[in-house]
Parts: C-alpha cells; sequence; structure tokens
C-alpha cells in the first residue's frame, strides 16, 4: 500500500476482498469434509464412535452452517466488495469496517464450530446458532449494509449495474429474515427459547427458512453471475432488459413460497395453498433469469469448449434452471405427498448447493482470485477444468442417487395391503436405501477431492502473485 | 395463527419498501438506458485484458449502434436532471 493518501483514493480497496476469497475457499473444504463424513455416517452409523460431539444430530448443522454460511457467505462478501467497487468505479465506502465484517464473519464461524459439536443449539433449522452468536452476526450484517450501501452512494457511475441490485436486496433481507426469526427469550448465556411457540414458531422458522434459500443462496449468487459470466465470456449479458425485469419479479414473488415446507402439518390448508402457488409462480423469474444467463454466451459457444470457469458458471445455470423447476414441482401438495420426509428433498437441496451455489460461486473465484493477486489466470487451468469435471460427475452421483432412494421411499411408505396395514415396515426402507447412501457418499467424495484440487489451485496461484493494490481506471467519456 | 398479523404487515411493509425503490429508480432514471448498460463492465477493465474486441460486441447489436454514451457523476451524487 501507498503512503500517499491522495494516491490512496485513486486505488480499489480489495483487501477484504482478497481475504474473503481465500476464506472462502478454506471454509468450502471444511465444510464439504463436514458433509462427507456426516454422508458416510448415514451409510455406516458405528462411524460415530460414541462420541457425542460427532454425533451426525451435531455435525449435520455444522455441515450446513459451514457451507451456507462460511462457504457460501465468504464468497457473497468477497464478489459483492468487488463487484460494487468495480461497477461503481469507486473505492469501498469505509474500508475498515469491511475488515470488521471479516473478522467479526470469521468469529461467528468460530464460534459455530465450537457451539454446535457441543449441542448448544436452537433446534431451528439453518438458524442454530445461540443467541450471543445470533447478536454477533446481527452487527456484522449491518457493518455489511453500511458498507455495500455506502459504496453504492460514493459510486462514480450513475447507473447502478443489476448485480449490485441482487446484492442489496439479500443483504437487506437477510438481516430482516435473521432478526425476526432469532428473536429469542435467553434463560442463560448458551441457551435461549424462541419468541414463538408451536405453528407460529414453524411458520415463521420457513418463512425465515425458504426466504433464505432465496435470497441468500438466489439472489447473491444472481448477483455473482450477472457479474462474473459477462466478464468471463466477455460478452454483455443476453438481455439486460430481462436482468432487471428478472430481478424485480423475483423480488416481489418470492416471500411466500415458505409455506411449501409444511404440507401436511398443522398449519392451516389455505396458508399450504398460498406457498404453493406462489412457490409455482416463481418458475417463470427463476427460467428468465437461466436463459439469460446461458444466452450471454449465444454467438460465442465456442468459448465453452476451451474456458473451463465458463463451464463451471453455464453448467451452475443449468442446475439452478433444473433445480428450480424441481422446486415448484414438489411444492405441488400431491407431489409433496410423495416427496415429504425422503431423501428427494436432500436430492433437490443438493442440485441447488452443489450445483448451482457451489459450482458457480467456484467459478467466479477462478476468475476471481488470480485478478486479486495481480495475475491473469490461475496457476493451473488444467486443474480448473479436472475440478470441472470431478465436481459435475460427483454432483450427477450425488442428486441421482437421492432421487431414486426418495421415490422408493415415498413409496414403500404408502404401499398399504388390501386390510389397510402397511406392506413394509421403517426399518426395510432404510434397509432399501443402504446402496443410495453408498453412491451419494462416492459423490460427496469426488465433490470434496475437486474442492481440494482447487485450494491445492489456488495456493498455488497466490504463492506467485502479489496483491498489489489496482488502480481505479479513469472515467470513459467525460472528464471526471 | 396469531403469528400473521407479524408476518403478513410485515411483507406489506417489505412490498411498499420494493415499490419505493422501484419508484426512486424509474425517477432517476435508472432504467433511461439499458441497451449501454449491459456494456459498461466489460469497457472498465482493470485487468487490462488484451483479446476484447469493442467492434465484435457491436456487431451483435447492428452497425447503427451509436458509440455508447458514459453518464457520469462527479461527486458521487446520481442526478437525473444532467
Amino acid at each position: 500500500m501507498t503512503n500517499e493518501p491522495a494516491q490512496r483514493s485513486l486505488m480499489y480497496t480489495d483487501t477484504a476482498v482478497r481475504l474473503f476469497a481465500l476464506a472462502a475457499v478454506v471454509w468450502g473444504v471444511v465444510g464439504m469434509l463436514v458433509g462427507v463424513i456426516i454422508a458416510a455416517q448415514l451409510t455406516w452409523p458405528e462411524l460415530n464412535f460414541g462420541i457425542p460431539w460427532l454425533s451426525y444430530g451435531r455435525l449435520r448443522p455444522l455441515h450446513t452452517n459451514a457451507v451456507i454460511f462460511a462457504f457460501g457467505g465468504c464468497a457473497l462478501f468477497a464478489t459483492s466488495y468487488h463487484v460494487v467497487q468495480r461497477t461503481g468505479q469507486t473505492r469501498l465506502f469505509a474500508p475498515g469496517l469491511a475488515l470488521f465484517t471479516f473478522w467479526g464473519w470469521q468469529a461467528v464461524i468460530v464460534a459455530a464450530a465450537i457451539t454446535l459439536p457441543l449441542g448448544i443449539t436452537q433446534a431451528k433449522e439453518y438458524a442454530e446458532l445461540e443467541w450471543p452468536i445470533d447478536i454477533l452476526i446481527a452487527v456484522v450484517w449491518v457493518a455489511y449494509a453500511v458498507v455495500f450501501f455506502g459504496t453504492i452512494g460514493i459510486r462514480k457511475v450513475r447507473h447502478i449495474y443489476v448485480a449490485n441490485w441482487f446484492f442489496g436486496a439479500f443483504i437487506l433481507t437477510v438481516a430482516l429474515l435473521h432478526i425476526v426469526n432469532s428473536a429469542a427469550m435467553p434463560v442463560s448465556l448458551w441457551k435461549s427459547y424462541s419468541a414463538y411457540a408451536g405453528v407460529q414458531d414453524a411458520m415463521v422458522q420457513w418463512w425465515y427458512g425458504h426466504n433464505a434459500v432465496g435470497f441468500f443462496l438466489t439472489a447473491g449468487f444472481l448477483g455473482m453471475m450477472y457479474y462474473y459470466i459477462p466478464k468471463q465470456a466477455e460478452r454483455p449479458v443476453y438481455s439486460y432488459r430481462l436482468s432487471i425485469v428478472h430481478f424485480w419479479a423475483l423480488i416481489f414473488t418470492y416471500m411466500w413460497a415458505g409455506p411449501h415446507h409444511l404440507h401436511y402439518t398443522a398449519l392451516p390448508d389455505w396458508a399450504q395453498s398460498v406457498g404453493m402457488v406462489f412457490s409455482l409462480v416463481l418458475l417463470a423469474p427463476s427460467w428468465g433469469g437461466m436463459i439469460n444467463g446461458v444466452m450471454t454466451l449465444s454467438g460465442a459457444w465456442h468459448k465453452l469448449r476451451d474456458d473451463p470457469i465458463l463451464k463451471f458458471l453455464i453448467v451452475s445455470l443449468s442446475f439452478y434452471g433444473m433445480s428450480t423447476f424441481e422446486g415448484p414441482m414438489m411444492s405441488i401438495k400431491t407431489v409433496n405427498a410423495l416427496s415429504h420426509y425422503t431423501d428427494w428433498t436432500i436430492g433437490h437441496v443438493h442440485s441447488g448447493a452443489l450445483g448451482w451455489v457451489g459450482l458457480v460461486s467456484m467459478g467466479c473465484l477462478y476468475h476471481l482470485i488470480p485478478r486479486m493477486f495481480g495475475r491473469t489466470a490461475m496457476h493451473s487451468v488444467r486443474a480448473i477444468e479436472l475440478h470441472f469435471w470431478i465436481a459435475t460427475i460427483g454432483i450427477v452421483l450425488y442428486i441421482a442417487a437421492m432421487w431414486i432412494a426418495g421415490v422408493m421411499q415415498g413409496l414403500m411408505w404408502r404401499a398399504v395391503n388390501p386390510d389397510g396395514t402397511l406392506v413394509y415396515s421403517f426399518v426395510e426402507s432404510v434397509k432399501a436405501t443402504f446402496p443410495f447412501y453408498v453412491v451419494r457418499l462416492l459423490g460427496g467424495v469426488l465433490y470434496l477431492t475437486g474442492m481440494l484440487v482447487m485450494a491445492w489451485n489456488v495456493v498455488m496461484t497466490v504463492r506467485s502473485g502479489q496483491a498489489r493494490p489496482i488502480a481505479i481506471p479513469p472515467l470513459a467519456g467525460v472528464p471526471a | 395463527m396469531d403469528i400473521l398479523y407479524l408476518l403478513i404487515p410485515l411483507s406489506v411493509l417489505l412490498m411498499l419498501l420494493v415499490i419505493g425503490v422501484f419508484g426512486w429508480a424509474l425517477h432517476r432514471g435508472q432504467f433511461d438506458d439499458l441497451d449501454d448498460e449491459g456494456l459498461r463492465i466489460l469497457r472498465q477493465d482493470d485487468e487490462r485484458s488484451a483479446n476484447f474486441d469493442m467492434d465484435q460486441l457491436s456487431l451483435r447489436r447492428g452497425p447503427e449502434q451509436s458509440p455508447p454514451t458514459n453518464r457520469l457523476v462527479s461527486g458521487g451524487v446520481a442526478r437525473d436532471d444532467q
């Protein structure tokens, strides 16, 4: 860093971007490793070795928190701080606060990694962390909002690029969801009770849970998609108009899909149906966005053959299209009667998580990391290609195994004899699932292997690179 | 379902906020010139990517395309009356 303040104001502030990008890779390896461990435990339950801290019930929230909030979260922080500076042609507003969000977010992750295996949990899915950690999350998130929207405020380009709209909606909505859903009455430092009870709590939980999917795992990553696909393909997005329509349509229709997680429960029937209808409506904006992203390559499809980063990005969009088709279908109550509580749900989640969120993050990080370390490309492009194929085969094995297992479980559970008794006991369906659990584990191991290849590639890239400050290019056209 | 007395007003408020922000964006001219905005991010390349070809891009949009005008703000305040 240069010492001259005047010089410095002409430079982007990328320290937080670099830190978050590297942290995303580290937490990706950790989170996926925990995923592989619990997949092995489901196959061979003895693998918890009778140690409470390693039991499935405690490691499973560790896995989900690590991959969603640590891996996905760090990737979102890194890319949003990068994109908002580049598209606004300005430095970050309050770079010190941006560094605070980095260390604060790492503290949240470490606290989660300690408390969850100890069994300290609020027992709300994807919101397990106890109240002191929840407060830290809220503080970090407010700081994130200040940095992001402050940077929008000091932008030098009048138009706010569409990616920033997605990032902005993600930041605001997650703040609201987190604060409402985590409202709790503490009874001690590590124990609290939810402010809501019974079916009310379930409704708030899935209002949070599904909107977390919609805004954390979708809107944020669509922001990444709308910047990094055009950059990597060196072509503008297929239809910029459609991207604007995509954003507003998604924002207006997302909020009420949550009740589809509570089909055939104590939730009133009409609320379940509302959730189903809103979920079906979501198919339209989701596919609009997916087609827009994929068609960016229109007229330049050959790039897909040579550029493994584009393969990551475009294949991630096809998984996005697949899971946003599958999701609305599963929200239809008659389909849900078969799929609910089966491994089909796990397959659906992972086609979105491994296929969409995972691949798009990896693609964006492969684009971003070398540029943050003064290089034009990763250390090994062939390793990116290798990673792509290992990961894709892993995903296909994983989701195909879970689809078959899920439909099989659903059919076995509902099979009745002519006299009205069940054909199969529950444990028979567990036994029948065993081979699919083995295949799922294999898929997970492949996906983790790909992530390890990425980690090696990133280490080699960073070691031979240099974290030099990057100058803000002069504004084209009009003298600034 | 008392919880709906919290969740429904909350989503109505949120919708009003979204409509408000949409109105702001509309009146600030954020959507006035959508043809060029997709291209802008490709021009501000801080990595000096060598193989980027502007002519190739404008071909897709037709030859009559005038050079895109950058509408910029100084001092960071976005104005629509420039």
